[in-house]
This record gives structure tokens, C-alpha cells and sequence, in this order.
């Protein structure tokens, strides 16, 4: 439990650092940047504390937002996602999510395609329409959540494989 | 009692939510209102401190492109100098009152960049204590950068052009048609000067530069040239496309403009509102 807590920490402040200093400098063509940070909002523990889920996930909006000059939007958008993942788990992984602590790193790869695509695409379209905060450009809100939201997961896909940890 | 309770524990965490949420949403809304967003900013201790602490580093990286801009303009202000060198370093300065000029030029360093989102903003590593406030215009050599919005003792935030509610008064260069200059979000590079009367002659390349009604900018300071334009929907009204001289996704080094005479002016323009 204790190990859990400390790991959670490390990849809090890592992300977050990592998300400021060198994820939101790429701007590929011109906009496109990748937001790995909901990766902590992934990989918190599925039987965690449900509240205290919640309230790191809008701390880690916040953080992000305070480097970013963004007002609240990524501390929205966390907050939903944080709010919503009981569903989508249920909705991916079936009933088993409920009896038992499953590990996101020994579940078939179709669902946990299916958690982690809903998770980033809901994160990212929230996050993009309160930043422009107009639906005049819908069009600019889909582009980006289209676009931000593949290099997200690509970049997901690759560190859950990088960090995986190896079982037997 | 009970049962208010038993619903409160049940729903905890639907109410939490909804608690940050609107916490969250205020900070969004507070952000997208002009000069209002008084608790959220990069220009703190502790965002400054990783920032600058990042830049430290990354500065590195762009020595040789910042000492040819230094280069270039060393140049440019040489060549101004030695062609007013008989009229004016000659001349004694009379007029004591005016003798420190209209303008103060401040240098700063740029610690954090945005251009890739709808409203931009940038950090200086330069705040209260350097003599930086709210209000003041920030310019490289090549063109303008943006205003001066919250300020702490050593950091500042600056809303960049590229920005949404960025309006800037602009003007051509060869007659003195103006308008407002804004972005429109898409391309880092261009910016977009609107309502320009329609009697104004424009061509392609043509240099656009601040004009003198706002308080910020001298005026005449470069901003870009006239990629295209087209008539607005009302036909009577100009929309210009701009190509920016400053390469907004690498800045660098700024100088931070105080204007003397902000102060007089503004008591003036109130004093005329008031009559």
C-alpha cells in the first residue's frame, strides 16, 4: 500500500514536470501536442479511495494549468474523466472490474485499447472546447482532439510497454 | 436528519465533483475574461522558478541566432546614428523638461512561450523589481510581442498577439489608414488587421507598423507585411492577413517599453470624458 502511495506520488510530480518542460514545447505542425499526463489518471488503482481520486486528478489539472496560463480548463477536463472512469472501466473490462484488482498491464489489449481511446478522446475534447470556448470553431475542437488525441495514445501505448512490469 | 446525511455520504463523491468542477470552470471563465484573472498565472514563484530555471538551458541551444538579431540591429541603429550625426548629436539638448525622452526600454528575457493554443501567453523573467508593470509594451528588434498583463516581484505574463482578445492599433506604413490587429488562431506566423477602411491603397509586402493611438507602442515600430487581403462582408472594410517579422515561436530576448507619458495622457483623455 505504502509502495503504491509512493509510486503514485513519483509519477504525479514526474508527469507534470515532464508535461510543462518538454511535452507542450513540440507543437507538431504548429498545434499538435501530446497531454501523457492523463496517464496518471489511468494508471491510478482501480480499487483506490474514489474521492481522493477525484480531488488529485483536479490537483494535477491545476498544476498543469498553473505552468500553462490556462485558467481551469485541464483541471475540468481531468475531473471529468476522474469522474467518469468507474463507467468506462465497467464498460471495457466487464464485470470483473468490480470483484477483483485487475492490473491494467495483464488485461487483453482489445480492452484496454477501448479504456484508454475513450479516456483520452473524452479528456482531450473536453479540454480543447472549454479552451476555445466558442462553438463557432467546432471544426478547430475536432481537429485538435483528432489529432492531439492519437499522438496521446501512441505515446500511452508506449510507455505502458516501456514501464510494464513483467509477471512470472 | 438522517436521511440527509445518509444522502450527503452516499453522493460524496457526485458532490465533490461537482464542487471542483465549478471551481474549475470559475478559473476558466475568470481566464477568458480580460484582466480578470487574478489567482491562476505562470508569473509566480514557483512556475518562474522551474521556468527560468528550464530556459537556463535551453538558452544555450539559440546563442547564435540571438547574436545575429543583436548583430543586425547593432547595425541598423549604427547606420541611424551616423546619418542624423551632423544635425542632432551636435546640437545641445534645450528643453530640460523633455530631456529623458517619451520611453524607457527595458530588457527581458522570455522564460516560457505558448503559441500553439487559442490564447497565447508568455512568462519574462523580469518583474516588479526591474521596473515592469501592467501595461507596458514588450518588442523585440524586429517587431512587437504583446502587452504586460499581471506582474509579481520578479516575473511578469504577457499576452501575446497571438492571442484572442489581444487588439492592437495598427497602421500602414506609407499612409496613415489604421486598424485593429488580431489573431484568428490558426498560423503562429500570421496575424490579422481589420477594419482598414476601404480607401486605402494596399499592395502585397506592404509594411505594417503600430500606430500612435495606443499608449503602449511608440509609434512606427515594425510588425510585418501584407501577405493578402480581402474586403470584409460588409464591403466597406479591409481584413489583411499580416506575415509577422518576429518569428513568434522563437523569441528569446525583449525589451519591455514604459511610456513616460501614460500617466498625463490618461488624466487628460478621462478629464475630456468627464466635460
Amino acid at each position: 500500500m505504502n509502495n503504491s502511495l509512493m509510486v503514485n506520488i513519483a509519477r504525479f510530480i514526474l508527469l507534470v514536470f515532464l508535461q510543462v518542460l518538454i511535452l507542450n514545447n513540440i507543437n507538431f505542425a504548429g498545434y499538435i501536442n501530446p497531454y501523457l499526463y492523463v496517464l496518471f489518471i489511468l494508471l491510478f488503482p482501480f480499487t483506490g479511495n474514489q474521492s481522493l481520486f477525484l480531488f488529485l486528478s483536479f490537483l494535477l489539472g491545476m498544476s498543469i494549468d498553473l505552468f500553462e496560463d490556462s485558467g481551469g480548463i485541464n483541471a475540468a477536463a481531468c475531473l471529468v474523466v476522474a469522474f467518469i472512469r468507474p463507467h468506462l472501466l465497467r464498460f471495457s473490462f466487464g464485470i470483473s472490474y468490480d470483484h477483483q484488482n485487475i492490473r491494467l498491464s495483464a488485461t487483453p489489449f482489445g480492452a484496454k485499447f477501448s479504456y484508454v481511446v475513450l479516456m483520452v478522446v473524452i479528456h482531450h475534447f473536453i479540454l480543447f472546447s472549454l479552451e476555445m470556448f466558442s462553438l463557432s470553431h467546432i471544426i478547430l475542437i475536432l481537429k485538435k482532439t483528432l489529432f492531439s488525441s492519437i499522438f496521446t495514445i501512441v505515446l500511452v501505448f508506449l510507455s505502458l510497454s516501456l514501464f510494464s512490469r513483467k509477471y512470472r | 436528519m438522517q436521511q440527509i446525511f445518509n444522502f450527503l455520504i452516499k453522493n460524496k463523491n457526485s458532490i465533490l465533483f461537482l464542487f471542483l468542477f465549478a471551481v474549475s470552470i470559475f478559473f476558466t471563465i475568470q481566464n477568458h475574461a480580460f484582466h480578470k484573472s487574478k489567482f491562476i498565472s505562470s508569473a509566480n514563484f514557483l512556475t518562474g522558478g522551474v521556468y527560468s530555471w528550464s530556459n537556463d538551458m535551453n538558452s544555450y541551444f539559440h546563442l547564435d541566432d540571438y547574436n545575429e538579431r543583436l548583430l543586425e540591429e547593432n547595425m541598423k541603429l549604427r547606420n541611424q546614428i551616423s546619418s542624423m550625426h551632423d544635425s542632432v548629436v551636435g546640437a545641445k539638448q534645450t528643453d530640460s523638461t523633455a530631456f529623458d525622452g517619451d520611453y524607457i526600454y527595458r530588457t527581458a528575457q522570455v522564460i516560457n512561450n505558448n503559441f500553439s493554443r487559442i490564447d497565447n501567453f508568455l512568462t519574462l523573467n523580469r518583474g516588479k523589481s526591474s521596473g515592469v508593470f501592467q501595461e507596458q509594451g514588450v518588442i523585440t528588434s524586429k517587431g512587437i510581442i504583446g502587452i504586460v498583463d499581471r506582474v509579481n516581484e520578479n516575473y511578469s505574463r504577457v499576452i501575446s498577439i497571438l492571442n484572442s482578445r489581444s487588439r492592437i492599433n495598427a497602421q500602414l506604413k506609407k499612409s496613415e489608414h489604421f486598424g485593429s490587429l488580431i489573431w484568428d488562431g490558426d498560423n503562429p506566423n500570421i496575424v490579422q488587421l481589420i477594419d482598414v477602411p476601404r480607401q486605402a491603397q494596399l499592395n502585397l509586402g506592404d509594411t505594417i507598423i503600430t500606430g500612435g493611438r495606443s499608449l503602449l507602442f511608440p509609434k512606427g515600430m515594425p510588425i510585418g507585411s501584407i501577405l493578402n487581403f480581402e474586403l470584409d462582408d460588409t464591403q466597406s472594410y479591409y481584413t489583411i492577413n499580416i506575415q509577422l517579422f518576429n518569428d513568434m515561436t522563437n523569441i528569446g530576448y525583449v525589451y519591455v517599453i514604459e511610456n513616460l507619458n501614460k500617466d498625463e495622457i490618461q488624466e487628460m483623455q478621462e478629464g475630456e470624458d468627464e466635460q
